[in-house]
């Protein structure tokens, strides 16, 4: 009953202070001894963070190679769009490269891309297969011959299919080629029933094909691809060499130059990395927050110098205007 | 309607102007003599009325009116206005003039123009830029797009990722494309609706919601409840709450405003002596006098504080001579009046009240006085009065009567005794009344009675001096002769008869002085103080004479006895020039000898005289609407104080129009009558004062409150706390939208130009939905920069709104490039972080999503000040919201980014990010902020370090931490 009647009041009063707007509340002002304090932790914070992400880019070892155009042969290379375009060719390429550290490494692929066709995809196709019928999304590649394509879209359409083999003193590196795509994609995103169909049967192809007995769960390098990249200068994972290379070792590349950038003047190269807990090589989060925790330090010095030698003492009603003007006149 | 005749043998009736001039006593007007007699129901009466054209001075008219060959002159006092009612006349004939919309109370009207408050119509311009900036990047998007297309004209047809041609039919045709000029159109247009939350249309809508909040606020702020009248504060405009943290001029109206409307007799200094009702005794105050006639009761409606010795003196009768003085001059006040008493009934049939009703309500005040000592007016015809002295009734002839002009600001009396004595009775303003009384006589009672009438008029009360005479029977045969002449003389009869009376009114014999307190209504003294110190100016307009209007000037403290008084009263256009170019002279002079001339219009005492304008009515007919405005807008600037008296309603929008007009500062009306509703509607901000006089001010004003002094709590506490909270709001709108869009933009520039977005589409929708919508909503209803307390305490924090401090342009684009900086911070470090890597799109995509929203309410964290429960939740509710929401859209399969909110949240990469993002993008603010804050601290920042310094040092021990404050050392 008491305590019913208290908590009645105490509601009361609350509601009283909400509508006088004079709830507790904190205030914090910025005195300079925060504001120093904020920028020393924030030095504290970031330097070490800075210099540890630099570390860590610093152990990653990374072998770019561009091949795009060392693999046209020599009389080929005045018109490289029709050497692409013409099948009959062989596309074979060897390339030398010569690796420095031991690890194990990543293959990518570095292209250039137009993120225009993003949009021509049907998520729900590659899920569900030819159950589901409405691809508009896909145009121009929704259908061929009045049958429709699975997967269709551009994007599949557009599927990069050249292939590398790794030799180390003649004998073949493995490289692993599964578990390169998330496997939330494997398991929820691509049909484990869903088979391609109509595939590449058009006029004009785009890129690779894909072998219509395995169904599109399995199949990894479209599932990397469909991820479409953020940035116009992109890498896809191609798969993890699982041996171990050692300084000075040279691995022939042999590679079949089968995807067509010639025509928009894209450029191909083969990426060796090795990868850290932070991910690839990449110097700049390092560098930035080594920046920023210096800024910061240095900041907090200047702060400090100027609060030591101009004070403005806190809070004192005597710096208001109306009151200054009162002492001088 | 020109007055023919009423049912007053005397051709007067008595008329109420409430509606038009807001003044509830009664006014005489009188049927001309020529016309009484007639009685259109028997009769003809056929004439000619020739009269000005239809406008709308109500207290001007000039009339001819041709009957039966005469001609006959008529003026203000001939007429009834529209809107007028009729007082104790049982009828009236007359002929209408003037009529429907040519009536002086139509032409008083002014529509109802529609508000904006002006820090939206500010918000509107930077609008303009932004949507000019809008504008610029989507033409910057569409060249850049014109340009990669023309590059790449012959690879399009095989580009994979742009396909010109459809290749699956049998036949090439275009697919999608419709030509290089077409395209880029499209780029274009497309670009508008992917930026179009650059354009903060929900800034609108949460302008609104936060105007709701903060009318909750001022409605139920129990500083603002009217415990007599059990009012609340309304609001009844919600698009101008902002406006009240930036009012420089008040412009208030004096009855039922400023004043209760009720005069009260305060003191009288009698003989010499002074009586001030001080300490009252309670036992006759409980019923008052009353007189007991036929069995009946009789008494006065209001009650009247009565001063115990000088009842005695009253009680005593006429023996002593003390007593005789007394008996005289609380004749003069019964009598010296034109006071109509009515007698009402009452529930109580033995009971009657006796209602005093009459054009001053300084005579009422006087008369209901003198009922309070015994001096009961009774009857009053045009030929004598009755009047109860001490329960005997007697009757005294009124021989002739000169009734208050201005100039003389006197009127007289001339009483025949019973005994056939006849004296004169004046009562009249201090200064006409000494020059009229015989000095010979007496010096020490005058010379005393002035000194009585000095301390009266300190403490803000209105003065009467009444003086007296006994006329010899040659005397009053003379005057009686004259004022026969006069009284029917056709041309000049207000001269004629002016000249009588100061004839007769001189060497009179002084009885005494009266002092009458107008009451104000409580606090306005302090309220109206305060406004000024704060910097705003406020102007009285009132319908009121000029003395009254003086009076209570100084009874409000709205005039000083240090301020030069430049009164303004012409009858002619120039003239009117002529004054104004003085008064201008002598202002500057007087404004300049002091030195600074103080922009906050704030009188520092030493040195500076601040100079109060007066200007009446009728100068302003000629001064409105002409050249002179711009002149007397120059005087009214150098002066501290204006006053206007005797102005109509239209009038006073008039002068609210002539502010509006030249300055682009904000102006307040506060009102209470239908008189104020055009001033109300004019202002930019119009105030109720929901009081006794109708409901016309409250419908026709924004904000409708109790009493005079709630402007106090509404303007510094509320206007302030709105005016910062609606302006920050803003710039932080303009800020959030443009960031996102900005990092959308970036994006556009590595995608040829074809605005694809990385940030999905259900994230560019909840963006100002969900994501960032509540905090700004929460902390524009909830912040409160400084304490009431503090806000009330230093009036002179109000200068923030004058000064544009909250939002101006320079604010606007600092902001802006401080959002340029963020956006490209957000941006660009994970674009750098990332570059060369596996990285899909939709996982950048939710880490920008996530960076920008993290960024957005930061920044907001960082500049609440006041932080309660409420804002923590928003603020922190807001991004915990953001993931969900990211985490829910990444779970649909169908959706692109599948599950990429969890692969890109497991790398480090993410986490190292996001963080340096936010503080990288945060630190070049906070550096400013605090540099400002340090180095050039604003009053209210001063003010907010002062009220936690106070706050923590009450709570410590008391002596010990008093000293630092005081001993500092002061620059």
């Amino acid at each position: 009953m008491d305590t019913d009647r208290e908590r009645h009041r105490a509601r009361e009063t609350a509601f009283y202070l909400f509508t006088q707007q004079s709830l507790p509340a904190c205030k914090p002002v910025l005195t300079p001894g925060w504001v120093i304090a904020i920028f020393l932790f924030m030095g504290v914070i970031f330097i070490p963070v800075g210099l540890i992400s630099l570390r860590a880019s610093h152990c990653v070892v990374e072998i770019v190679d561009r091949y795009d155009i060392d693999c046209v042969p020599e009389p080929s290379r005045m018109d490289k769009v029709s050497y692409i375009q013409d099948d009959s060719i062989p596309k074979n390429c060897s390339h030398f490269m010569k690796y420095i550290n031991p690890s194990w490494i990543d293959a990518e692929v570095n292209s250039y891309s137009l993120q225009m066709y993003v949009k021509s995809r049907s998520d729900k196709q590659l899920l569900d297969g030819q159950k589901y019928h409405d691809t508009s999304s896909c145009q121009p590649v929704e259908s061929n011959n009045n049958r429709p394509i699975v997967p269709c879209g551009l994007i599949a359409w557009s599927l990069f299919n050249d292939t590398f083999e790794f030799i180390r003193e003649g004998a073949e590196l493995k490289v692993n080629r599964k578990n390169i795509a998330w496997k939330s994609d494997r398991g929820h995103k691509f049909g484990k029933n869903v088979y391609p169909f109509n595939f590449q049967n058009g006029t004009l192809i785009g890129g690779g094909k894909l072998n219509p007995e395995i169904p599109l769960s399995d199949q990894e390098d479209l599932i990397v691809w469909m991820r479409t990249s953020a940035l116009p200068s992109f890498r896809k994972l191609y798969g993890r060499i699982e041996e171990d290379l050692d300084v000075d070792d040279v691995v022939v590349v042999n590679l079949m130059n089968n995807y067509n950038t010639y025509s928009f003047g894209g450029k191909k190269k083969l990426v060796l990395s090795t990868s850290s807990w932070l991910g690839g090589k990449n110097d700049f989060l390092g560098h930035a927050c080594v920046f920023v925790g210096c800024s910061s330090l240095t900041l907090a010095i200047i702060f400090m110098l100027l609060h030591v030698k101009y004070r403005r003492p806190y809070g004192d009603m005597s710096y208001l205007p109306w009151n200054r003007k009162s002492f001088s006149g | 309607m020109v007055l023919l005749s009423t049912s007053e043998p005397t051709g007067v009736a008595y008329v109420q102007t409430t509606n038009l001039d807001g003044e509830s006593n009664l006014k005489t007007r009188y049927a001309k003599q020529e016309t009484l007699q007639k009685i259109p129901e028997k009769e003809n009466v056929s004439g000619l009325i020739k009269c000005e054209k239809p406008n709308r001075n109500i207290y001007g008219f000039q009339a001819n009116m041709e009957v039966d060959g005469k001609q006959v002159s008529l003026g203000p006092s001939n007429i009834i206005l529209r809107g007028c009612e009729l007082k104790n006349t049982t009828w009236a004939v007359g002929v209408a003039v003037y009529a429907g919309s040519e009536t002086k109370a139509m032409l008083n009207n002014s529509g109802a123009p529609s508000k904006r408050s002006r820090l939206e119509t500010h918000m509107n311009l930077e609008i303009i830029f932004l949507s000019l900036f809008l504008v610029a990047l989507c033409t910057v998007v569409s060249v850049c797009a014109a340009v990669w297309l023309r590059r790449h004209r012959d690879e399009l047809d095989y580009l994979p990722f742009y396909r010109r041609k459809d290749f699956s039919e049998d036949e090439e045709k275009n697919y999608n494309y419709y030509g290089w000029g077409l395209e880029i159109f499209f780029t274009f247009l497309m670009s508008v609706i992917v930026f179009q939350i650059m354009i903060p249309i929900s800034l609108y809508i949460s302008m609104e919601l936060v105007r709701v909040g903060q009318a909750y606020f001022m409605i139920r702020d129990a500083e603002m409840y009217d415990e007599s009248s059990n009012t609340r504060f309304q609001c009844r405009a919600l698009n101008i709450n902002e406006d009240l943290g930036q009012i420089k001029y008040v412009f208030s109206d004096k009855t039922g405003t400023l004043t209760e409307n009720m005069m009260e007799f305060q003191c009288a200094s009698i003989w010499g002596v002074d009586f001030n009702g001080g300490k009252a005794t309670s036992q006759d105050q409980k019923d008052g006098y009353f007189v007991q006639a036929d069995g009946q009761v009789l008494r006065p409606k209001m009650v009247v504080k009565t001063d115990p010795e000088l009842l005695q003196y009253v009680r005593n009768g006429k023996e002593t001579k003390e007593g005789s003085y007394v008996h005289d001059f609380f004749l003069a006040l019964a009598a010296c009046n034109t006071i109509v008493p009515i007698i009402v009934d009452t529930p109580d049939p033995t009971l009657k009240l006796i209602d005093y009703q009459g054009e001053s309500p300084d005579e009422q005040a006087l008369v209901y006085a003198a009922a309070a000592y015994g001096f009961m007016l009774i009857e009053r015809t045009s030929g004598h009065i009755v009047i109860d002295i001490q329960g005997e009734r007697k009757r005294f002839n009124v021989l002739g009567l000169h009734e208050f002009d201005s100039d003389r600001k006197r009127m007289s009396v001339i009483l025949g005794f019973p005994n056939q004595s006849v004296k004169v009775f004046v009562k009249g303003a201090d200064t006409t009344m000494f020059s009229v009384i015989d000095r010979s006589l007496n010096t020490s009672i005058i010379r005393a009675t002035e000194a009585h009438l000095q301390s009266y008029s300190s403490i803000g009360l209105r003065t009467l001096v009444i003086g007296m005479r006994e006329l010899s029977t040659s005397e009053f045969e003379e005057w009686h002769s004259a004022f026969e002449v006069a009284s029917t003389a056709l041309m000049g009869r207000a001269r004629l008869l002016r000249k009588i009376a100061s004839n007769i009114e001189s060497n009179l014999c002084i009885l005494g002085a009266s002092g009458i307190e107008d009451k104000l209504q409580q606090g306005v003294p302090e309220a109206i103080e305060s406004l000024r110190t704060a910097g705003i100016k406020v102007w009285v307009l009132t319908g009121d004479k000029q003395e009254t209007a003086i009076s209570i000037g100084y009874s409000s403290k709205l005039l000083t006895s240090k301020m030069t008084q430049v009164i303004v009263n012409s009858n002619s256009k120039e003239s009117c020039r002529k004054s104004l170019e003085d008064a201008i002279i002598m202002s500057k002079k007087l404004t300049t000898t002091s030195g600074t001339t103080n922009e906050t219009g704030r009188t520092l005492g030493t040195g500076s005289t601040p100079v109060a304008l007066i200007i009446d009515g009728t100068s302003l007919v000629y001064i409105l609407d002409s050249e002179l405005e711009e002149r007397l807008f120059e005087l009214a600037c150098n002066c501290s104080v204006v006053l206007c008296c005797r102005v109509a309603p239209l009038q006073k929008a008039g002068i609210i129009s002539l502010v509006k007009k030249r300055t682009s500062d904000m102006t307040l009306a506060i009102g209470d009558g239908a008189n104020d509703v055009s001033m109300i509607q004019m202002a930019d901000v119009g105030v109720g004062i929901s009081g006794q006089e109708g409901r016309q001010a409250v419908m026709a004003s924004d904000f409708a409150m109790g009493q005079f002094r709630f402007l106090v709590p509404l303007l510094f506490v509320h206007g302030h706390w709105n005016y910062q909270r609606m302006g920050y709001m803003i710039l932080y709108n303009f800020y959030r939208n443009a960031v996102f869009v900005l990092v959308l933009f970036w994006y556009v520039l590595f995608t040829c130009f074809t605005l694809t977005t990385a940030i999905n589409e259900w994230s560019s929708v909840l963006y100002s939905v969900i994501y960032t919508s509540v905090p700004t909503i929460v902390v524009g209803i909830l912040d409160k920069d400084l304490s009431r307390l503090t806000l009330l305490k230093h009036p002179q924090l109000y200068g923030a709104g004058h000064r544009d401090e909250c939002y101006n342009r320079t604010l606007f684009w600092i902001t802006m490039l401080d959002t340029l900086y963020q956006s490209v911070v957000v941006f660009f470090i994970p674009l750098l972080a990332y570059w060369g890597s596996t990285i899909d799109a939709a996982s950048i995509g939710d880490l920008w999503t996530l960076a920008v929203v993290i960024l957005v309410n930061l920044h907001l964290a960082m500049d609440v000040i006041h932080w309660n429960w409420i804002t923590h939740a928003a603020i922190w509710g807001s991004i915990i919201a953001t993931f969900i929401c990211v985490i829910v859209i990444d779970a649909i399969p169908s959706l692109v980014g599948y599950w990429a909110i969890f692969e890109i949240a497991k790398t480090r990469l993410f986490w190292f990010c996001l963080l340096a993002i936010i503080v990288t993008a945060l630190i070049p603010r906070f550096v400013v902020k605090v540099l400002y804050q340090f180095y050039a601290p604003c009053d209210v920042q001063i003010a907010r370090e002062a009220e936690k310094f106070w706050a923590q040092s009450q709570s410590a021990a008391v002596e010990v931490e008093m000293s630092p404050i005081l001993d500092h050392p002061r620059r």
